[in-house]
């Protein structure tokens, strides 16, 4: 009988998972290299490596709660795939569900079906497969516009880039009031709409607070008491408790 | 002037960023013709064909919206890599846009582009050992990774990294950041069809809007 969970799958995925790996190092490598030769700070690049393996745990431990969810039904080595490569668990989760309904299989169960074990990794495949598809054949002719306008206005240039990164942030700024108005609503419509409680649309907009705050106080100490290191961990550390703060905000409003 | 050096290296970024992108593709595609050789069946072919049509017309889309969306910000080296290994607004970009605002480079100059990728780099890395350990011990991590009260705190990643984010983004630039987080505060709390899973989608138009401000600000000279 065929098993999504077969050792046969763990190796191919492990080669293309090691693979995968092969290139972060490849790029690292060359990097670290090329600073050193710019003459970067050493301790800038140290310090770079550390912050970001540590800013990585907490997301990497949700898309590792992720591949578990995925698991139920499609065993371990296809989501460990697809969450390793490109994928995300918002993604995985409707494309493999788009698959099995199409199979008339149930979300819960475990595919023992090598046919509809395939077909649902095919759509899971193709679905994603344009980022990887466009990026070799796009990245050059982005980024030398760039660098282009670089070369031509560099404050504009400088600008540009902050006004990017101050877009992404504001979309993501508003999904975390999405649901405010929900305190307005009647208690049937947050029935019929899948919500637990009128409060609940409240947790994510105090998670935001506790985490913008701690990363504000983080700043101000380490300005203060000039130490350095703390700015180093901010951004993780407002993470973890922005995260912690969660549970008690989800036992209030919930 | 840019000197030659600075050109080889990004250059180099570009030869090598392709090869392993076609490389990796390739791999990919393989996997499932691999289970089809391994397993000698065939896919169900109607059900693969629904599947894909419920996945392909939105997925595509937003892939190559996010393509021009997120290759600008993440620099060439960080946009070779994130593409592969994923996870961009929720993990890559956020830990590359630390990382540069840190060192006090700027994200256009060579040296941001170095630290970016030095950052998803070892991101990804992490990311990819961090699942790998995960794979190894789910069976005991299962009950603990899936405990209520972890899941109530993996549920508000998203607000918890980006209020972080956004306090440090802000702070640098006030004036500009005042006009494109009232447009998607009235957005997303006036138009009930934009929730949780359109965020993706409200990126770009973010970024294009403020994009547009900047310009405006800076051709007055008030920015």
């Amino acid at each position: 009988m065929f098993n999504p969970n077969s050792y046969v799958l763990y190796i191919i995925v492990g080669v293309i998972i090691a693979t995968v790996l092969g290139q972060s190092f490849f790029f690292l490598f060359r990097a670290v290299k090329r600073a050193k030769q710019i003459n970067i700070d050493k301790d800038k690049i140290k310090k770079t490596i550390i912050s970001s393996a540590i800013f990585t745990i907490a997301p990497a431990v949700s898309i590792l709660v992720g591949i578990i969810t995925l698991s139920v039904s499609l065993g371990v080595p296809l989501p460990w795939l697809r969450l390793s490569v490109i994928g995300s668990l918002s993604y995985e989760t409707v494309a493999a569900g788009a698959a099995q309904s199409a199979l008339g299989l149930s979300m819960g169960k475990l595919v023992d079906d090598p046919s509809a074990f395939v077909t649902i990794a095919w759509v899971m495949t193709l679905g994603i497969i344009m980022g990887l598809v466009l990026t070799p054949i796009l990245t050059k002719k982005v980024q030398s516009g760039l660098v282009k306008l670089e070369a031509k206005d560099k404050k504009w240039s400088a600008l540009l880039n902050d006004a990017m990164f101050l877009g992404m942030i504001s979309a993501f700024l508003g999904y975390v009031f999405c649901d405010v108005t929900n305190l307005f609503r009647s208690d049937e419509w947050l029935i019929a709409n899948g919500f637990t409680s009128r409060t609940s649309c409240l947790i994510p907009v105090c998670v935001m607070a506790v985490a913008s705050i701690t990363m504000a106080l983080c700043g101000l100490l380490s300005k203060k008491l000039k130490v350095r290191w703390i700015t180093d961990y901010a951004l993780p550390f407002s993470l973890i408790c922005g995260m912690a703060s969660a549970i008690p905000f989800t036992m209030w409003l919930g | 002037m840019k000197n030659s050096k600075t050109l080889t290296y990004l250059d180099s970024v570009h030869y090598y960023g392709r090869i392993w992108g076609f490389v990796i593709l390739g791999l990919i595609l393989l996997f499932p013709i691999a289970l089809m050789i391994i397993f000698n069946v065939g896919p169900n072919w109607s059900a693969l064909l629904t599947g894909c049509i419920a996945v392909v017309p939105m997925y595509w889309a937003v892939g190559i919206i996010e393509i021009f969306t997120y290759i600008p910000m993440l620099g060439a080296g960080g946009a070779y890599l994130s593409f592969v290994t994923g996870n961009i607004s929720n993990l890559k970009l956020p830990c590359a846009l630390d990382a540069i605002e840190k060192t006090g480079y700027k994200a256009s100059s060579e040296e941001g582009e170095i630290i970016s990728t030095i950052s998803i780099a070892v991101s990804s890395i992490v990311t990819t050992l961090i699942i790998i350990i995960g794979v190894i011990l789910i069976v005991p991590l299962s009950p603990i990774l899936q405990s209520d009260v972890l899941s109530v705190a993996f549920a508000q990643l998203l607000p918890a990294l980006f209020g972080g984010l956004a306090i440090v983004f802000i702070a640098k630039n006030v004036k500009l950041s005042i006009a494109p987080i009232i447009l998607m505060l009235v957005l997303f709390i006036a138009v009930p069809a934009l929730n949780a899973s359109k965020v993706g989608i409200m990126v770009p138009v973010g970024v294009l809007f403020t994009i547009a401000v900047a310009r405006i600000l800076y051709k007055k000279g008030k920015i």
